[in-house]
């Protein structure tokens, strides 16, 4: 099997006393969408944060290898921006859009690490920035356009239902350019309607070549999406496989489930 | 009509008030004839005063609240006629030159009195605008934006006084005020297009992405120490630059002139006009500078009267006189309709 994507080994992060992650492996390959799981609490997006140089780990590595090439790049102690630059963009669990700009001009800020016009370029506008911005607002309707936006591009950000909101993450995430996309909960809050169309967008982007890693609740959705799962309980890894794999495996039902059964 | 409970909060806050404006209103100390007087009737003028105020302002909002849909509308009318102003190029750029009809025609008619005045006036225009890429765009506190301020003033001196650099050195004596009125104004006007340019630009974006959430600006590619830089040296670019007009214009400086307060004024210009917004920034100015030179007449109480608009636009418009407005894009291609359920 050629190298995974994304490579993590023995990840732990400590908050003074608290192990929010315990010695996590972990690994994504190209084109696949692979799911995280676990208990409120369980250090999911802890792990996000990790990865994406929010928190900067106690220790374990993290190896970031672009489909197609043979060399790694570590992303211990990389900022977050130089991380996305990397091509690894997310969304966040709780929505932070930019609320007092548009739909359109969120996503118009993801085009931001893959193009260059500075302060000369602002004031005189010459040909080649004239350029760059008329690619950023094309392309930014056509990402708006992908997740069913694109009717709202000049509504303010705040102005937006929530579905929307969440969708808008994965389009500002997309305009990044991610080989890989972490989606902190993307149906979070939403109804079954919602809940379907997102599993249609997701297998979507899949499909265009994006691989996805996903934390999600909802089961249904995990259950339809994932390639592989992997869930945790405690900062630790309890259990990896296919979604049949997963929902027979006792350790998941009684540290996840089971708490549906107690409840 | 107003109950009871607000009568009684009514007068609850009239008593409040007597006692705070009582060191102010009541105790006169005469140092020369070492005597203290007692001005009692006063106390009942600010109680009287507070109360009709308070009232006032408990009818209006009731009257608000009762009608909250026809004046949303109303409110909704009357802000879309000047943002459609500004929206519209044309119709800004139009806005704009007769501004600077007026401004040049000014120097004209005026005593050289007004010039200064306007002079001063322009001068903070241009340094809120400044300080307004700062603090509107990127969202930053920058409290020290005088002290660049001062570096621009005393380079100037120092260049000055060592080198004798002549041009700006006869300015202030030879063309005097009128001139350095109009080198001001054409500055304006770049500053203006400067940051109208900079808003929308790649970096504008940045910056207001920056204000609105650090982490998510930084998650999304933004490199967050760069980016804030720039803000703070654009910022103090223009701090400088009026800095050597200062120091041209009053031909005489002092650590004095670069007191905190100062900060504090350019930093109510930026707050008071609307955060990130330019015409919001040089209405600011006008009004925070304007407002207490002609104020004079009232003089003991212009600090006063400056502090309680400033009170009253936090309480009444909070984003600011002009709020922000963002620029909109079109595309040619066809999009998919909305999904519907
Ligand atoms: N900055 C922090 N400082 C201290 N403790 C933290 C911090 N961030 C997370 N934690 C702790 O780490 C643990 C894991 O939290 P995390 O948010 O990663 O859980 P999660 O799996 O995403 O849960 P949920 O499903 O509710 O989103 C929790 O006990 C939390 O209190
Ligand atoms: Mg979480």
């Amino acid at each position: 099997m050629a190298t995974p994507i994304l490579q993590i080994s023995g990840l732990t992060m400590d908050f003074g006393g608290i192990r929010a992650l315990n010695r996590l492996d972990l690994d994504v390959h190209a084109g696949e969408i692979v799911a995280l799981i676990g208990p409120n609490g369980a250090g999911k997006t802890t792990f996000f944060n990790c990865l994406t140089g929010i928190y900067t780990p106690t220790a374990g590595e993290i190896l970031l290898t672009p489909p197609g090439s043979a060399r790694s790049v570590s992303l211990k102690g990389l900022k977050p921006n130089q991380v996305t630059e990397k091509g690894l963009a997310r969304t966040f669990q709780n929505i932070r859009l930019f609320s007092q700009m548009t739909v359109l001009e969120n996503v118009m800020i993801g085009r931001h690490c893959r193009t260059k016009a500075f302060i000369l370029g602002a004031v005189f506008r010459n040909a080649a920035t004239r350029r760059e911005e008329r690619e950023i607002v094309e392309m930014s309707y056509a990402i708006l356009d992908k997740v069913g936006l694109a009717h709202l591009a000049n509504e303010f950000a705040r102005n937006l239902p929530y579905g929307a909101q969440r969708r808008l993450e994965i389009a500002r995430a997309l305009a990044t350019e991610p080989f890989l996309l972490l989606l902190d909960e993307p149906a979070a809050g939403m109804n079954p309607q919602e809940t379907q169309d997102l599993d249609r967008l997701i297998k979507e982007i899949s499909t265009d070549g994006h691989s996805i890693l996903l934390i999600e609740h909802d089961m249904k959705l995990v259950m339809s999406l994932s390639d592989r799962i992997f869930v945790m309980d405690y900062g630790k890894k309890i259990a990896q496989g296919k979604p049949a794999e997963i929902r027979s495996n006792p350790a998941v039902i009684k540290a996840y489930l089971g708490e549906d059964v107690d409840a | 009509m107003l109950g009871f409970k607000e009568i009684k909060n009514g007068l609850l806050v009239s008593l409040w008030f007597v006692f705070l404006t009582f060191p102010l209103m009541v105790v006169k100390v005469d140092p020369v004839e070492r005597i203290v007087s007692w001005r009692w009737e006063n106390s009942i003028y600010v109680a009287i005063g507070t109360f009709v105020i308070y009232c006032v302002v408990k009818i209006i909002m009731q009257h608000r609240t009762g009608n909250a849909a026809v004046e949303k509308e109303a409110e909704q009318e009357k802000e879309s006629i000047i943002h459609r102003v500004l929206a519209s190029p044309k119709q800004k750029y139009t806005l704009i030159a007769l501004l600077l009809a007026v401004a040049i025609a000014f120097p004209q008619f005026s005593s050289s009195y007004q010039t200064n005045v306007m002079t001063t006036a322009l001068m903070y225009v241009v340094l809120g605008l400044g300080l307004n890429i700062v603090v509107g765009m990127a969202g930053l506190l920058d409290l020290g934006y005088v002290a660049f301020y001062a570096v621009g003033a005393y380079t100037y001196a120092l260049l000055n006084h060592h080198f004798d650099l002549g041009f700006w050195a006869v300015l202030p004596i030879g063309g005097g005020m009128a001139a350095i009125f109009g080198i001001l104004l054409g500055f304006m006007i770049v500053t203006i297009f400067i940051v109208n340019r900079l808003q929308d630009s790649r970096l504008g974006r940045a910056w207001i992405a920056l204000r609105e959430d650090e982490i998510a600006c930084q998650a999304m590619g933004i490199d967050k120490r760069r980016t804030k830089l720039v803000a703070f040296a654009l910022g103090a670019f223009w701090a400088g630059i009026i800095g050597v007009v200062f120091a041209a214009k009053t031909t005489f400086i002092n650590p004095a002139s670069f007191t905190f307060l100062e900060s504090a004024i350019i930093l109510a210009i930026v707050v008071l006009g609307g955060m990130g917004s330019i015409v919001g920034v040089i209405l600011g100015a006008l009004i925070l500078i304007l407002l207490p030179e002609y104020l004079r007449a009232l003089s003991e109480y212009r600090m006063l009267a400056f502090g309680a608009i400033l009170v009253a636009m936090m309480v009444f418009r909070p984003r600011g006189l002009i709020s922000n407005i963002r620029r909109t894009y079109h595309s040619d291609k066809k999009f998919h309709p909305p999904i519907q359920h």
